[in-house]
């Protein structure tokens, strides 16, 4: 508990999730299983009303009743998901698991006061019960009008082929078989393999005391594969997922060949591995996942809740140079497929891609509806939540930095004596000090301008502003990270995704060993 | 949700579960009233307030195993949900290991009647002025104590839960709990820049464990302003304390280590070393479900296997994995549970101010940063903050560092184990002192 505001934690998905198998429901009595299948591709709201078993009216009556003790803004957000979660060990696919997930959160507003409660069992009666429960934030009463409840439109950024809920486990157990002798078959060393596969159906309606209905569709899929080997009396284990806004489509061969052959190659590696020197050194990100390095360093810094408290290390940095002149970090809804792209936001904002540093400016915070209304701008599509009984929260979605003028190989060169480092299995920062970490799993030695004996397992830790500072090179080989990243905060998990172009740090603290 | 429904909603879907085509069942229902205030300054924030309910279902079809949950109670929607778990299990491979635990392993009436005292009986009858009060206590004594302040965020949650497990072959279980938990977050402004954050908290069984708002205001301030002008030091090999409220972190690098699929995966530093030494003789270890007012007490584990008192560690030797009813039979080996519960040691004679004395030159840790830990091989990593340590003082604070090593030269090197549990964590880990640690700063 507690320490959740302080902490942010960040995990890896690591398949201990819960859930799975598609085959399950179409248990809802209004949800037959081949009504939806328009929605996905269409922003149709009317099967959401079906779904959620709601009308227009009893929308009105509830928003009244949550207003009705003098609330400045209320919104009540639908939700219904259906998880499941396969996974294949010792050979066979032997275990799977399920959930369900249905309820609605209503929230009042009153200033930057929040009062929240969920029903799960979606009746009006219910809902006005919570409604009245979250309306206790605010002790006026007040004459209410009904709200005229319009439907607003949003685009698609990730339209799918194949929906979970649309296949069978039988469509899955082969290719995860597949996938398990792919892996045994790449190296003799390997000695236990674990495949899994989750995805989720998750389906929204967001409607508030604006008169603004959204509905969304937000598939997730996430394949992994976790390998362990023996050589010469040594153990040694790593894994490689891939992670998508993407249906079943995402189970590809390439996909299949991909995690294969990284699970396999990173774990070999390890074999050779060393631990670095212990401290200060020049450190070069590879491109791809080593977008951590933003979610951690800066990320989190930029929220506009901690920065309206003036908790942040970054709230009183506005329009200030924090970086090179070529450093640009964003923090992109828009890009297409990815785990952190929302069509719009959980509190029927429109989302956008916003810049937190232009040019080495630091330009904007990400802003829920309660930040934009205190710093009297409009908001930028942050306000996510983990489900139906959470409140929303400025939170990031796809943050990377875009390419720059360096080449990878002259940013190699260019180090003495340091670390390269390509993939992480943890972060946090402290958002008041910015100080910032991060788990190398996988990286090398760079000597005299060279990647020679591979690295593992060693934490970086940092200060957020002072890294941004000591930036002194960016490539223009930007890729985003194939695997996927839960984000927590407040005790809410939400999907993200990162990206980077290969980047060198000329100074950050390494965890190795003194010589 | 009350017992009494929630028994008559796991006995039905175990019932309509083997109906259905299922030939062993284990429903598990559960319900959860919530409340959670949090206060910045002295102006409500947030304030929610929640009732849940679930049901899960174990399936095994001859030998084939899946596990589902639901919050939807509707009986048409729960007899589709079930029917439609069951049929698709059939598609799953046949592990001979799966199956309900056979019934000795459940709970006997000698277990069930043992008294855990889990149930504030106040609980429904503390009115919220009180609950608000008690934070609102928190900022008022915190208020004006310092000009480096910027805010302070308190919190407030209690809960009530009730949960009835039944299994198909003749077993069923219940408990009803409650607990109150309050915390505050200090964030202080640093002359030197940075704004760093301290805080204090505690949860408990019954309110009247709580620590008093003074107690968790002053707490929550001191170590806020602690951190006042943190620095880094040289990189090096020196004695790491390790502060009690924080010591659940290195312990993570042997429980992590001792759970039954991480064994049967090969994924465990510890595979093979019952009977031996893995750690010094310092440390001794049990796991306790029977702990009165505890916070993992429990008569019954997610099994269903009984609760059992055990010596995981005795003088640094390994006595006992952390095996579940699965995994025990993947490895032949005899089950004992698959979750921890309370974790208590044999605490020595020495508080934490008395090892800060016999410190030469070391760094008291207070708060680990992100980091990880490799359980297949035992290399760990973290980022830490703390207190250097001279000639037995507190000399000033630490931060932006990262301690690195394996666990097995970690837990050799344990000096000294404090006399303080942590009450406020089922698992209670006391201050430990290691000798050689590397770190790694400037």
């Amino acid at each position: 508990m507690g320490s959740t505001i302080s902490r942010r934690k960040f995990l890896t998905d690591a398949a201990i999730g819960a859930v799975a198998v598609s085959f399950l429901p179409s248990f809802l009595k209004f949800n037959p299983t081949d009504a939806y299948a328009g929605l996905r591709n269409a922003g149709s709201i009317k099967e959401y009303y079906e779904r959620f078993n709601v009308t227009d009216e009893m929308l009105a009556k509830v928003i009244s009743e949550a207003m009705a003790k003098g609330g400045d803004y209320c919104d009540l957000f639908f939700q219904h998901t259906i998880s499941n979660y396969v996974i294949l060990e010792d050979n066979q696919v032997n275990r799977a698991y399920s959930n369900v997930d249905f309820g609605v959160g209503i929230r009042v507003l009153k200033g930057d006061q929040t009062g929240y409660s969920f029903a799960e069992d979606i009746t009006l009666a219910n809902m006005q019960n919570a409604a009245r429960t979250a309306a206790n934030i605010a002790s006026s009463g007040k004459l209410i009008l009904p709200v005229n409840i319009k439907e607003k439109k949003t685009r698609n950024i990730y339209p799918i082929e194949i929906p979970w809920d649309k296949i069978s486990i039988t469509d899955k157990i082969p290719l995860m078989t597949e996938m398990n002798d792919k892996i045994f078959s790449l190296d003799n060393r390997v000695i236990k393999v674990v495949v899994s596969c989750a995805d989720d159906s998750n389906y929204i309606l967001a409607v508030n005391s604006e008169g603004a209905a959204v509905c969304d569709f937000q598939p997730i899929g996430r394949i992994s594969a976790t390998c362990t080997a023996e050589s010469g009396g040594k153990k040694e284990s790593n894994s490689s997922n891939v992670a998508a806004r993407k249906g079943f489509e995402l189970f590809s061969k390439e996909n299949i060949n991909f995690i294969s052959n990284d699970a396999v190659n990173k774990t070999m590696i390890l074999f050779d591995a060393v631990k670095p020197d212990a401290g200060e050194m020049e450190v070069v990100l590879a491109a791809g996942d080593s977008g951590i390095l933003l979610h951690e360093a800066i990320g989190h810094g930029m929220e506009a809740d901690f920065n309206r408290k003036k908790e942040s290390i970054y709230s009183a940095m506005i329009n200030k140079y924090v970086a090179k002149e070529f450093v640009n970090i964003v923090d992109d809804a828009l890009y297409p497929d990815l785990q952190g792209s929302i069509n719009i936001d959980d509190e029927c904002n429109d989302s956008q891609k916003t810049y937190l540093v232009e040019n080495g400016v630091l330009t904007s915070y990400m802003h829920d509806k309660i930040s934009a209304k205190h710093y009297n701008l409009n908001p930028t599509g942050n306000g996510r939540r983990q489900s139906f009984r959470h409140i929303p929260l400025p939170r990031m979605r796809n943050t990377y930095m875009t390419n720059g003028p360096h080449k990878k190989e002259e940013i190699i060169a260019s180090v003495k004596n340091g670390i390269y480092c390509e993939n992480f299995t943890n972060g946090q920062v402290l958002i008041g000090p910015g100080d910032f970490t991060f788990y190398v799993k996988n990286g090398y030695l760079i000597e005299d301008g060279k990647l020679t004996k591979p690295i593992k397992d060693v934490n970086i830790i940092g200060n957020g502003p002072q890294m941004l500072k000591d930036i002194t090179m960016v490539a223009d080989d930007f890729a985003m990270a194939k695997g996927g990243w839960n984000c927590g905060k407040g005790g809410q998990s939400v999907p993200v995704s990162m990206g980077l172009p290969t980047v060198k740090v000329s100074k950050i603290t390494v965890g190795g060993m003194k010589k | 949700m009350k017992i009494k429904n929630l028994k008559n909603t796991a006995e039905w879907a175990v019932e309509y579960a083997l109906k259905s085509g299922a030939s062993e069942a284990a429903a598990n229902t559960s319900s959860v009233k919530s409340l959670n205030i949090t206060l910045l300054n002295d102006g409500i924030e947030k304030l929610q307030e929640s009732n849940q309910n679930s049901l899960n279902l174990d399936l095994y079809c001859n030998n084939k195993y899946s596990s589902h949950s639901t919050n939807d109670l509707r009986e048409d929607s729960m007899k589709k949900f079930i029917e439609e778990a069951v049929k698709m299990t059939s598609y799953l491979a046949k592990d001979e290991a799966r199956a309900l635990p056979e019934k000795k392993f459940y709970p006997d009436a000698g277990v069930l009647g043992q008294n855990l005292d889990l149930n504030d009986a106040s609980f429904a009858s503390i009115d919220f002025k009180d609950k608000l009060g008690l934070i609102k206590k928190i900022y008022e004594t915190i208020k004006g104590k310092s000009d480096r302040l910027i805010n302070v965020t308190s919190f407030y949650n209690d809960s009530m839960s009730k949960g009835v497990r039944v299994h198909s072959n003749g077993f069923n279980g219940e408990i009803e709990r409650t607990s109150f938990s309050a915390y505050a977050n200090v964030s202080v402004n640093d002359p030197n820049g940075g704004k760093p954050s301290g805080g204090e908290g505690c949860s408990a069984r019954y309110m009247s464990g709580l620590l008093s708002p003074d107690e968790v205001a002053k707490g929550a301030l001191e170590r806020a302003l602690g951190k006042i002008g943190q620095k880094k030091i040289d990189s090096g090999v020196y004695k790491m304390l390790v502060e009690n409220r924080v010591g659940g972190s290195p312990v993570s690098t042997l429980l992590r280590a001792l759970g039954g699929r991480t064994l049967q995966q090969k994924n465990s530093y510890l595979e093979g070393m019952l009977g031996k030494k893995i750690a010094s003789e310092k440390l001794t270890v049990t796991d306790n479900p029977f702990l009165k007012r505890g916070l993992a007490s429990r008569h019954f584990d997610a099994e269903g296997l009984a609760a059992r008192k055990m010596e995981l560690i005795t003088d640094g030797v390994l006595n006992a994995y952390y095996i579940d009813y699965y995994y025990g039979k993947k490895l032949n080996m005899v089950p004992f549970t698959g979750n921890p519960s309370n974790i208590l040691y044999n605490y020595g004679d020495k508080s934490l101010k008395d090892m800060v004395k016999i410190i030469d030159k070391g760094i008291m840790v207070t708060d680990f940063i992100g980091g990880n830990f490799n359980s297949t091989t035992g290399d760990y990593s973290n980022g830490i903050a703390g207190f250097y340590i001279e000639n037995g003082e507190i000399k000033f604070p630490v931060n932006e560092m990262n301690i690195s090593g394996n666990a097995k030269d970690l837990w050799a090197n344990l000096l000294e184990i404090g006399s303080d549990p942590y009450l406020y964590s089922s698992n209670q880990t006391p201050s430990f002192l290691f000798d050689k640690i590397d770190f790694s700063g400037k």
